[in-house]
């Protein structure tokens, strides 16, 4: 990349970035699509159906950005030369169908990856548990989501700032239920406060992925296209003390972080979830109902 | 009115009023349980709101809402009925005045 270039080279696609814009698309499009699908599992078991049916709402907001996300990429992806779209996926499935030549389109490339084509971070797949652990999941990444779509707004890419711009509005209220469940349950009871507790002290560890940038997300940062998750940390860590100190949470001591959903390294929910989400067309391929 | 059974375990019940649009009147959309106002908003918005009902919301909890008897509604809305001079329609408006 060349941080001479004119504004004008970005209308154009960049040869060299090409690659970046597409997985780091696809990074934004599988963590939609993986926390989308976990909070759907509540769907008929939430715990009153007023909850039910406000996770439902917030599982179609996550699936609605997933699939202009993986449409999006699909259409990147179409446009790469063959050698590339032999490249950039392993997962057989796929590239069984790049071989045919036809055109991808958003379902396959939620259906036909395999796991480490995933490029979820690993917070995100880890299971719903109790409503405790739903909660400390989802606002973990609420924070960080209103962060980085504040940021993606004014991304140089269109269309990711157009999605960003009708993100923001739907993770604003996320962010918001998730903070107030955070505050309900840690200022409650002693019972719920101690499992609010538990499931902060227990995810925590996978917090700090959000804010490990990969090769991809630092060369979309430097061409102003995408955001270096670093730059959101001390915003991040600045929601958390405050929904926290008005739940009498207390920030974990653990320093440890685990890592390696970006590079497609994850941990064994992912499969679980896959399996579930991806057998019918595996087992039944191109199927509608 | 008549004293309601609550179940310790579930939250109140609250009725809810949607305005679908600004000028109009608050209208009432239903009702849900919540644990407060501020869960009740939030359950409106969600349960009430999804396909673009409104832009403004009141939840007001259902025990503060007091209701006529059935049983005096004879005396309370029959009388109303043969006085059709009540009706704003004996009146000749002018041309010059439109939209009534």
């Amino acid at each position: 990349m060349n941080p001479n270039s004119t504004p004008d080279s970005y209308r154009d696609p960049i040869p060299n970035s090409t690659m970046e814009l597409l997985t780091y698309t696809l990074q934004l499009a599988d963590n939609a699509l993986i926390i989308g699908h976990r909070i759907s599992e509540w769907c008929g078991h939430g715990p009153v159906l007023e909850q039910d049916i406000a996770l439902t709402n917030t599982s179609l907001d996550h699936l609605g950005r997933a699939r202009s996300l993986y449409q999006y990429a699909a259409e990147q992806f179409n446009k790469l030369p063959v050698e590339k779209k032999t490249e950039i996926f392993s997962s057989v499935a796929l590239q069984n169908l790049v071989s045919t030549a036809v055109q991808v389109q958003e379902d396959d490339l939620a259906y036909l990856r395999d796991g480490w084509d995933f490029k979820n971070v690993l917070l995100l797949e880890q299971p719903n548990i109790d409503w405790a652990y739903t909660i400390a999941r989802s606002f973990f990444y609420d924070a960080f989501n209103f962060l980085l779509f504040s940021g993606l707004l004014k991304s140089k890419d269109e269309t990711l700032s157009a999605i960003a711009e009708k993100s923001l509005k739907e993770v604003t209220y996320h962010l918001r239920w998730s903070s107030e469940w955070v505050i309900r349950l840690g200022d409650g009871t002693e019972e719920s406060h101690s499992r609010m507790q538990k499931a902060i002290d227990e995810l925590w560890m996978f917090t700090g992925e959000l804010f490990v940038a990969d090769d991809t997300e630092k060369v979309m940062a430097q061409q102003g296209i995408g955001i270096d998750p670093l730059s959101l940390q001390d915003a991040w860590m600045a929601i958390v003390k405050s929904v926290f100190g008005e739940a009498n949470i207390n920030i974990p001591a653990g320093a440890w972080m685990q890592q390696g959903g970006k590079e497609g390294r994850h941990t064994e929910q992912l499969g679980y979830i896959l399996a579930e989400l991806q057998f019918m067309q595996r087992a039944y391929p191109g199927m509608e109902w | 009115m008549e004293e309601q059974k609550i179940n310790k375990n579930e939250w109140p019940l609250w009725e809810v009023f949607i305005r679908s649009k600004a000028g109009l009147d608050h209208k009432h959309a239903g009702s849900l349980h919540a644990a407060d106002a501020q869960m009740a908003m939030e359950n409106a918005r969600d349960v009430y709101t999804r396909r673009m009902e409104g832009v403004s919301i009141w939840v007001v909890e259902s025990k503060y809402i007091h209701a006529s008897d059935p049983a005096e509604a004879e005396s309370l809305y029959d009388p109303a009925n043969d006085k059709i001079y009540r009706h704003p329609t004996f009146y000749n408006l002018p041309d010059e005045v439109k939209y009534m």
